[in-house]
């Protein structure tokens, strides 16, 4: 079985997907042997009620994700009374985790609020996602241009926070050629494998970092869901390794997750 | 080249058809090109089963291009053109030599495009570009490398000049491609491509291979064009298809 940790809820500002309806999405992921998927929405990059974002996802998970789908609440640090929001996520909708878009709603990490998140997010328990990029810069809308979060200020920022938990989504653009080690000696932080590139690219992620911080994302539906499925084929990964990056490493982050 | 054969086992994939060897210099100088070209041939020559090799060449220097050319297809193993990426954007007068000697010999061409939202690099070729070399030489066949990155309008640009096949390599595995690409060209002007070095095989062949398309026409796209575009001189070198 497989744990997706980077899954989108509704549309993608720029176009629609296959798997943009949600009995779509779930039963496409059902028919590839996902048994759980970690979802945010798409909703979350663009619009500035942030409160209806994370109602519509729970009532989307609620009415059409079985056992499958775990709601993930977006939050964004600039817009007034944000805590307000990381409440419900986590008392009204008992949400395992939160999915920040720093690069889309315009702020460093290097931003005082981004440690204040940080902090109240860990005393809560919840696991943060940073998604880093969504999209390939070179191909973004003109109009729509974020460039990937600035990392340089995380591995401080974590090192003050040992309750964290940290996920990288889409990290591989921002990150290629930087050290790892920073991110992992810091604290519990996590890297999916939805953009990472190149020969074998993903045992040779699992050989730099320790193998149990690589979990499994796709980013569907904007990724084909194959290409993660696909990449762990073309690294000829062993049983074991294959099994940690499946669910395993995930389960270690959230274990026993119910919404 | 032994990783890369030990991957493309793993995910499926027969044959390679491999070019510029290591480089990834924008400005080649022609021992550059030479040392490259013989790169691919040490590679081709060890793997004949497995790989073919496309000569890398730049506008740039047109008459070591051409001989280059005469080395490495005509009296060389090679069976392509490209990925041409050098210098100057590909609808300068310095390709048309380029084109007629592949035409010459019944190769295709593989030309990079990309249309960057950041703005290309200088000399970067465009899918605009490419348009207007295909239709100076419509007995050419182009591959259009990348299909402008911007894949929605790349594939609108070439639309209507149909000795150019769009290949999708060379940025993320975006939902879609394939099925506007099959749609709006048909499934027998659309190629897989790997881009691999910078890319895996895998997150490129999900493209093809998650696509909401029939089974004939990814058959098509991952490797049946190639074989109908490649086919006149696989025949005249005596290869197999």
């Amino acid at each position: 079985m497989i744990v997706d940790t980077n899954v989108s809820l509704s549309r993608w500002p720029f176009r629609r997907l296959s798997g943009d309806e949600t009995p779509t999405l779930v039963e496409r992921l059902s028919k590839q042997g996902v048994s759980q998927a970690w979802v945010g929405s798409f909703d979350a990059i663009l619009h500035r009620d942030i409160g209806g974002v994370n109602a519509r996802l729970m009532d989307e998970c609620q009415r059409h994700g079985g056992d499958i789908l775990k709601p993930f609440g977006a939050l964004n640090p600039k817009l007034p009374d944000w805590q307000e929001d990381l409440r419900r996520c986590v008392e009204d909708y008992n949400m395992p985790g939160i999915r920040l878009h720093p690069n889309y709603h315009q702020y460093q990490l290097t931003d005082p609020v981004f440690a204040e998140l940080l902090h109240a997010a860990a005393a809560r328990g919840v696991i943060v996602q940073i998604a880093v990029s969504m999209e390939d810069t070179r191909t973004q809308h003109p109009l729509v241009r974020a460039p990937p979060v600035d990392l340089t200020a995380l591995p401080q920022l974590v090192k003050r926070e040992p309750a964290a938990k940290l996920e990288l989504l889409n990290w591989w653009p921002a990150l290629r050629r930087q050290s790892l080690q920073a991110f992992v000696d810091a604290g519990a932080v996590y890297f999916d494998i939805s953009t990472v590139e190149g020969i074998e690219g993903t045992a040779r992620l699992m050989d730099r970092l320790p193998a149990e911080r690589v979990v499994f994302g796709s980013n569907f539906p904007l990724f084909s869901f194959d290409a993660a499925l696909l990449k762990m084929q073309e690294s000829g990964l062993a049983e074991d390794r294959k099994k940690m990056l499946l669910e395993g490493n995930a389960k270690r982050i959230l274990p026993g997750a119910t919404r | 080249m032994e990783v890369l054969v030990r991957s493309a086992d793993r995910v499926g994939i027969e044959r390679l058809i491999l070019s510029q060897g290591f480089s990834s210099v924008p400005h080649p100088t022609p021992n550059i090109l030479r040392e490259e070209n013989d790169r691919v041939m040490r590679a081709v020559k060890r793997f004949p089963d497995r790989a073919y090799g496309s000569v890398f060449l730049s506008p740039s220097f047109p008459e070591f291009s051409l001989r280059e050319f005469d080395r490495c297809v005509r009296d060389g193993p090679m069976v392509g053109v490209g990925e041409l990426e050098a210098d100057k954007r590909c609808n300068s007068p310095e390709h048309d030599a380029i084109v007629e000697r592949a035409i010459s010999m019944k190769v295709p061409i593989l030309q990079h495009t990309w249309m960057k939202a950041e703005g290309n690099d200088p000399g970067e070729s465009t899918p605009y570009d490419l348009v207007e070399l295909a239709k100076r030489h419509p007995e050419a066949n182009f591959i259009c490398a990348h299909t402008g990155g911007e894949w929605e309008r790349g594939i609108r640009i070439i639309r209507d000049t149909k000795n150019i096949l769009a290949e999708i390599a060379g940025f993320d595995p975006t939902s879609g491609v394939v099925e506007m690409a099959v749609r709006e060209l048909g499934a027998e002007r659309v190629v897989y491509g790997s881009d691999v070095g910078g890319r895996g095989f895998a997150s490129q062949l999900a493209k093809v291979v998650g696509a909401d398309i029939p089974t004939a026409a990814k058959e098509l796209v991952l490797g049946g064009n190639l074989r109908r575009l490649f086919a006149p001189i696989l025949r005249a070198k005596g290869y197999k298809g």
